[in-house]
């Protein structure tokens, strides 16, 4: 277990100890002192001892052992959303750097514990992957390599294609279709006195109401999925035509999708707490003088921000201090609002205090997307010169588009939602009464690659095995694209397939 | 360990060992680096697994810094996560000392060590660092020396305090560096690249040359310190340029490639005496030349100037839309089996790679 040598184990204790003054409240944490091998090893896996058997972690071992030997960049700290929760030091590092690191640490442990959005992930995920990697093992003796491996090729290729929310909302028990129920949403005119009711809603109309109310209903009784669904795994591994081992392989790597994904939903926040954390602990309680110009520029390395990259750290961190100031000065609420006096803005301090306790709340109930949603401001937005750049395709270069707060928040909140990937759900697995199902991309201005989207559609089809259809919008058109096993398709909506040869009149 | 396993299958894929299917997702050009400043970058392979994920270049994103709208941006950073718009585009990028790059490219195409031509060096006189005296001048006292040897003394007299470690070098502690005079061969090159510019060379095929000659560069400048590199773009006349006109020059007209041969011989005559130098001539064209008496011109001078006179001639051809071609096949009807000639055919991007083998595979 935890090797660290007696200098650091010492300097552990009392970080934890200065962490857990500052309100800080972390699972247990356990350190390991590790070498650089190692370190690239478990972070090739997520953070992870043992995966299942997979060439992409080869890829990005040799990716990460490439960039390090190449003294490009080093990984200095890595830590494990699980209960103990495990963290791993890089051997060699300067003194420094391991406490930085592990004041990090204890940040990341705090969130993890208390943030909300991690409240359904499996804390004994080291276990579980474990065991993954077991139940893969085994079927590939059984099924070969090869096979194995090319189902999950096909799998992880729509990994994506899961319902982030799911988690979070109670199963309900479905409710019985009850007809009297029903007379309240018929869409009837609303009717104060009751000797109008029969001019208002005449018995015709009422019986019309009716019918329709019946025929949606069996409609949607017809409709399988009843509604829309977005976890398309799920669909896939109850409904799909597939073995029982390629079921198990499915499910675990959507599992695995799950346990990641609240770590995507909160990387701004969850990266700009901890730093906010090392930040603090390191500048006022462990840092030696000798130290300050080393932690300084470790910090700002760390925290730099391209001019074309977005770092969750930076915009973590000052979004953070920015909420952590204006509540503490009482600079929210309505008389904040509505007030537009610049200069009584800029002096603004009510002396409210309430800072910290601001962020610990925020901390808990907050995901990215709420989070730059309620807090980001326009006065951040200049004063940290964020901006939106886009592609010029007449200049073949990517250009500051606007400086516009609106745009900036927009675009922010774009690429978080659904971590800036497509929404995509089925919408019927009976399409054209054929077995064959039909997806369709939630388009919201921009357009899917078109050469990774064929791809992909095909590797759906070799899941469903019928043929798959996917309504999207393709420079401005709605298209439906269709694969059948054979052919891939396209057609605009409402129009015939183009390549399907016209039928022979009768 | 069980990485290496996923490490050595993911091997496999790139090289295409398994998986054919997956070729297309494999980044192409994998070693053709850009340069940047005193860096070059060279992409890692890497696959993409497909997935529904929207185009980059329409998306945008949020930056920080200074710049107007309409100012660039640069190219998104790595820390977006996202990947170009064609298979060949999602690059994994390092960058790269040029020292360091020339090994990995040696290493790869399995180059030889060049041989310089060893009886025309000229020895150059080298001082060279070989050992540690008792005397010498101050500056070049070895400090770390002195201290052992004042330590050990200190303890073998008794005289060590741990709890007070000090340590007072005297006189006869003092040790020095001492060097000698080495003769070594100096080794002086010059790459003279002649380009054809006439009009049937396009932007594609510049491309290629300009791809090459950077890679020659690497090379060579890995085996002689203070290479020199001369630039000459012909198409009926030639004449000598810079490095950035030579690969931004277009012109139209007539080829005549004895012209840029003539310059090169007046430029190696001038400048660079054979028997003090490695000379290699680089001629990259496509093939096309304006007569047959120019050719037999040309073979002339190969004949009776470039190949007494350096150490190997290399001439590439670049396939284009327009060029005939016929110039490589006289040249090797001309040379058939002449160890002192390269002569390399690049149909296209994907054949760099085997013609800077060509060219510098044969260790001259």
């Amino acid at each position: 277990m935890a090797n660290l040598t007696p200098e650091l184990d010492a300097e552990r204790i009392k970080i934890k100890k200065v962490a857990e003054e500052y309100g800080l409240d972390c699972f247990e944490t356990i350190f390991e002192l590790i070498t650089y091998d190692q370190i690239n090893q478990f972070a090739a896996y997520g953070g992870f001892p043992v995966r299942y058997p997979h060439w992409k972690f080869g890829m990005e071992y040799e990716h990460l052992s490439k960039s390090y030997e190449y003294g490009l960049s080093k990984i200095y700290e890595m830590v494990i959303n699980t209960d103990p929760c495990y963290a791993y030091l890089m051997e060699g590092n300067m003194l420094m750097d391991q406490k930085l690191v592990m004041a990090h640490v204890y940040g990341h442990c705090d969130f993890f514990k208390n943030n909300i959005w991690f409240s359904k992930t499996n804390r004994k995920m080291m276990d579980e992957m474990a065991n993954h990697a077991t139940r893969i093992r085994r079927y590939i003796d059984r099924h070969g390599y090869d096979t194995v491996e090319s189902f999950i090729d096909l799998c992880l290729s729509v990994e994506n294609l899961i319902d982030r929310y799911s988690p979070y909302v109670e199963k309900s028990v479905v409710k019985a279709d009850k007809p009297q129920d029903a007379d309240q949403n018929l869409g009837l005119l609303k009717v104060n006195r009751p000797y109008m009711r029969d001019y208002i809603n005449p018995p015709d109309f009422v019986a019309e109401q009716k019918r329709k109310q019946i025929e949606k209903m069996a409609e949607k009784h017809n409709r399988f999925p009843a509604e829309p669904e977005k976890d398309i795994l799920r669909f896939l591994i109850h409904h799909a035509p597939l073995e029982d081992w390629q079921q198990d392989i499915l499910s675990i790597i959507r599992d695995e999708a799950y346990y990641f994904s609240p770590q995507g939903m909160t990387k701004t926040m969850n990266e700009g707490w901890a730093s906010y954390w090392h930040s603090k602990i390191m500048t006022q309680k462990i840092l030696t003088d000798a130290e300050i110009i080393d932690f300084a520029d470790h910090h700002s390395g760390t925290m730099a921000m391209a001019p074309n990259g977005y770092n969750p750290y930076k915009v973590g961190i000052e979004l953070l201090r920015d909420i952590e100031e204006r509540w503490d000065k009482g600079q929210f609420g309505r008389e904040w609002e509505q007030c537009d006096d610049v200069n009584e803005r800029k002096h603004w301090d009510r002396k409210t205090g309430l800072g910290r306790q601001k962020i610990f709340e925020v901390r808990r109930i907050y995901n990215d997307v709420t989070f730059i949603d309620e807090f980001l401001t326009e006065d951040f937005c200049v004063r940290n010169k964020l901006f939106v750049y886009k592609f010029n395709k007449r200049t073949n270069r990517f250009e500051v588009d606007t400086r516009d707060f609106k745009a900036i928040k927009a675009k922010l909140l774009f690429h978080m939602t659904n971590f800036g990937q497509p929404i995509i759900r089925i919408e019927d697995a009976n399409f054209e009464n054929r077995g064959e199902l039909l997806l369709q991309h939630l388009h919201e201005g921009i357009d899917m690659q078109p050469d990774f989207m064929q791809a992909t559609l095909k590797n759906v089809q070799k899941l469903w095995t019928r043929p798959v259809n996917l309504v999207t919008v393709m420079d401005n058109e709605p298209h439906l694209y269709r694969f059948d096993g054979n052919q891939y398709t396209t057609h605009k909506l409402g129009e015939g397939p183009q390549q399907e040869p016209p039928k022979p009149e009768e | 360990m069980s990485i290496r396993e996923d490490n050595n299958r993911f091997k496999d894929i790139v090289k295409g060992k398994v998986k054919e299917e997956f070729r297309k997702y494999v980044s192409q050009g994998e070693m053709i680096g850009k340069r940047e400043n005193e860096f070059v970058k060279i992409p890692l392979p890497q696959i993409d697994i497909p997935n529904f994920r929207y185009g980059p270049k329409q998306q945008g994103g949020v930056g920080q810094g200074e710049g107007e709208p309409g100012e660039a941006a640069g190219e998104p950073g790595e820390g977006q996560g996202q990947a170009g718009d064609q298979p060949g585009e999602h690059l994994v990028e390092v960058e790269l000392s040029m020292d360091e790059l020339a090994d990995i490219l040696g290493e790869k195409l399995e180059l030889p060590r060049i041989l310089p031509k060893g009886h025309k060096n000229i020895d150059t006189v080298k001082t060279k660092y070989s050992g540690i005296a008792p005397v010498g001048p101050e500056g070049l006292r070895q400090f770390r020396q002195t201290y052992k040897k004042a330590l050990r003394r200190y303890i073998t007299s008794g005289q060590y305090n741990p709890e007070d470690p000090v340590i007072v070098p005297i006189r006869r502690d003092f040790q020095y560096r001492t060097f000698k005079k080495v003769l070594q061969p100096q080794t002086k090159a010059v790459v003279i690249y002649m380009m054809d510019v006439s009009g049937s060379m396009g932007d594609e095929q510049k491309e290629i040359v300009r791809i090459e000659s950077f890679w020659i560069n690497a090379w060579l400048k890995k085996h002689y310190k203070g290479l020199e590199t001369r630039f000459i773009i012909h198409d009926a006349a030639a004449k000598e340029v810079d490095e950035n006109t030579f690969f931004r020059t277009s012109e139209s007209g007539g080829t005549l490639i004895s012209s840029a041969y003539k310059l090169c011989q007046q430029i190696i005559e001038a400048d660079y005496p054979p028997s003090q130098w490695n000379i290699y001539p680089y001629h990259f064209s496509d093939g096309d030349n304006w007569s047959g008496e120019d050719t037999r011109l040309c073979v002339r001078l190969i004949n009776e100037f470039f190949l007494p006179n350096v150490n190997v001639f290399s001439y590439g051809q670049v396939e284009s839309k327009y060029g005939s071609g016929q110039f490589l096949k006289d040249l090797q009807k001309e040379f058939p089996d002449d160890e002192r000639i390269i002569l390399s055919q690049i149909e296209n991007r994907d054949k760099i790679l085997d013609s800077i083998k060509e060219f510098l595979g044969k260790g001259k």
